[in-house]
């Protein structure tokens, strides 16, 4: 299933139905992405100001969530979409919800760059997390670009990152540890920059599961809870 | 979204952590098992079938499934109707009709010279699009094939009436009535009594050409609720246009398209995750 089978549905309501799905799935990711980025800057440039602005934003991404699941529901009830199109509400239905846990996860960061930047100078250890955040944040523009074009060798692409992601996490964790225990005075801080790096990798994982339901989308094999050869083997598998 | 084919049947190979669960509570919620492990009630090989010069079915092969619904769907004119009726021999009282190929019920062609075609047509009762009864009583209605076989038995036939009924569905509705005019009935009783009387003869196989099309939706759901019921006794092939019916009541679905079986698959896989473009295009609406 190529993109533009999409359209071509005898109801012509049906494809405008589809299509709009789509496009309201692609601006929801779009704000979240904005959000992200808007809690990385705020975290790593010490923005209060910034981090105030994405909490109160998280509002809008819940709000899409909603009214993109009412508006599946409804194709659901009245269509009762077969196959491809089948697959598209339930990877979108899928999609939004990991769209939002990410969103929550960019609020998260948000609020702890606030809290952060209130710190004294001389307890901030001043963590860099910007290289964590700007990969989950490519990350995830990348899974938004595959869901967009059903490219499952993109899908599998992002979800190879990964990786990368729980590695850097984890050396993030080590180094925050190292300074907890030279100075317990950095204890809170530190424990902060743990939440805000935790945050940023689940956004990665987040961002790992779209790309399985875009193989899911285009290839009808669920690949969840499975290793990524396997997911590679779906996503290579050819259909007449 | 358990869509995933390799999971399918006994073993779990996506590889995930159990937990010391019982993997087969994890398998995909479906009842159909795979046309390999069915125990096959009609074979069709090769088969074509020509009304006079044009070819209405082209090389046709399939496997219908014992105590399953077989489902036939396709656009009008795509050979779906013809073949069921290949299954009884319908088409022999079509002039200029004929066949090449092989059509085995439980391993016999039904082709075969000195077949006996009423003794084939009991075995192979059908119902038609717009229920049919005569102008008879509900009891002789039902009746009627037993009749012809020479029962005629008193407590016999009260006894296989009854059943027939209360198989149909519709014992409830008309024991208190059965002598009354069949016709007097709703167009969705008379379709049941119709059903009733074709098992009345305890057929094996069950043909429904487009049973529910003319009933209204509580009727075409007490149909498919029917339906359901009665594959634990009888093989069941039905051709019809709801695609929604298809996918709600049978186990496995043949998707034809001018004579050809395009696609033929367990009704879970074909409507989720259809192989050929042709039927995710018809199923989906795409068919121009």
């Amino acid at each position: 299933m190529d993109k533009s089978h999409l359209g071509q549905h005898i109801s012509q309501q049906f494809n405008v139905a589809l299509e709009d799905i789509r496009n309201r799935v692609m601006t929801m990711g779009g704000l979240v992405e904005r959000q992200l980025e808007d809690a990385i800057d705020a975290l790593t440039e010490g923005n209060a100001e910034l981090g105030e602005v994405v909490i109160t934003n998280d509002y809008k991404v819940n709000a899409m969530e909603v009214a993109i699941d009412e508006e599946c529901n409804q194709i659901l009830a009245r269509r009762q979409p077969a196959a491809g199109d089948l697959r598209l509400i339930v990877a979108v239905i899928k999609t939004i919800t990991d769209l939002e846990r990410i969103g929550d996860q960019a609020e998260r960061i948000g609020r702890m760059a606030t809290r952060l930047s209130a710190e004294t100078e001389s307890k901030n250890p001043k963590i860099d997390l910007r290289h964590l955040g700007n990969h989950v944040k490519q990350m995830l523009h990348d899974a938004l670009d595959a869901f967009a074009r059903m490219d499952v060798e993109a899908a599998v692409n992002v979800a190879k990152q990964d990786p990368k992601a729980d590695k850097e996490y984890e050396g993030i964790i080590r180094q925050l540890i190292t300074y907890m225990m030279e100075d317990p005075r950095t204890i809170t801080p530190c424990l902060d920059y743990i939440w805000a790096a935790r945050a940023m990798e689940r956004i990665g994982d987040h961002a790992g599961n779209i790309c399985e339901y875009v193989v899911y989308l285009v290839q009808g094999k669920d690949v969840r809870h499975t290793s990524l050869e396997q997911m590679e083997q779906a996503a290579h598998q050819k259909r007449s | 979204m358990s869509i995933n084919s390799e999971t399918n049947g006994k073993q779990n190979t996506s590889g995930a952590r159990t937990h010391g669960i019982d993997i087969g509570a994890l398998d995909r919620p479906n009842d159909s098992i795979g046309i390999e492990q069915e125990t096959i009630s009609l074979e069709v090989k090769d088969l074509d079938l020509f009304y006079g010069e044009s070819q209405a079915l082209k090389k046709i092969n399939i496997q219908i499934p014992q105590n399953r619904v077989t489902a036939f769907i396709g656009p009008s004119g795509c050979g779906k109707s013809t073949l069921l009726r290949c299954f009884n021999r319908m088409n022999d009282l079509v002039d200029g009709c004929r066949i090449d190929g092989k059509l085995m019920l439980e391993g016999e062609d039904i082709y075969e010279k000195g077949v006996n075609v009423a003794d084939l047509r009991r075995r192979v009762g059908m119902v038609f699009q717009k229920p049919n009864p005569f102008p008879k009583s509900i009891f002789e209605n039902v009746a009627y094939g037993l009749r012809i076989q020479g029962v005629n038995n008193r407590r016999v036939l009260d006894e296989a009436v009854e059943n027939a009924l209360k198989g149909a569905a519709l014992w409830d509705e008309v024991k208190d009535r059965l002598n009354d005019n069949a016709l007097g009935l709703s167009g969705g009783q008379q379709q049941r009594l119709v059903i009733a009387r074709a098992i009345a003869v305890e057929p094996e196989v069950l043909l429904l050409d487009e049973p529910a099309s003319a009933l209204d939706p509580i009727s075409t759901l007490k149909i498919e609720e029917l339906i359901y019921e009665l594959k634990e006794k009888y093989t069941i092939v039905i051709v019809t246009h709801n695609m929604q019916q298809a996918a709600r009541v049978s186990d496995y679905t043949a998707f034809m398209y001018i004579g050809e079986l395009v696609e033929f698959g367990d009704t879970n896989s074909l409507f989720t995750i259809p192989q050929k473009k042709q039927t995710e295009d018809y199923i989906t609406g795409r068919y121009g």
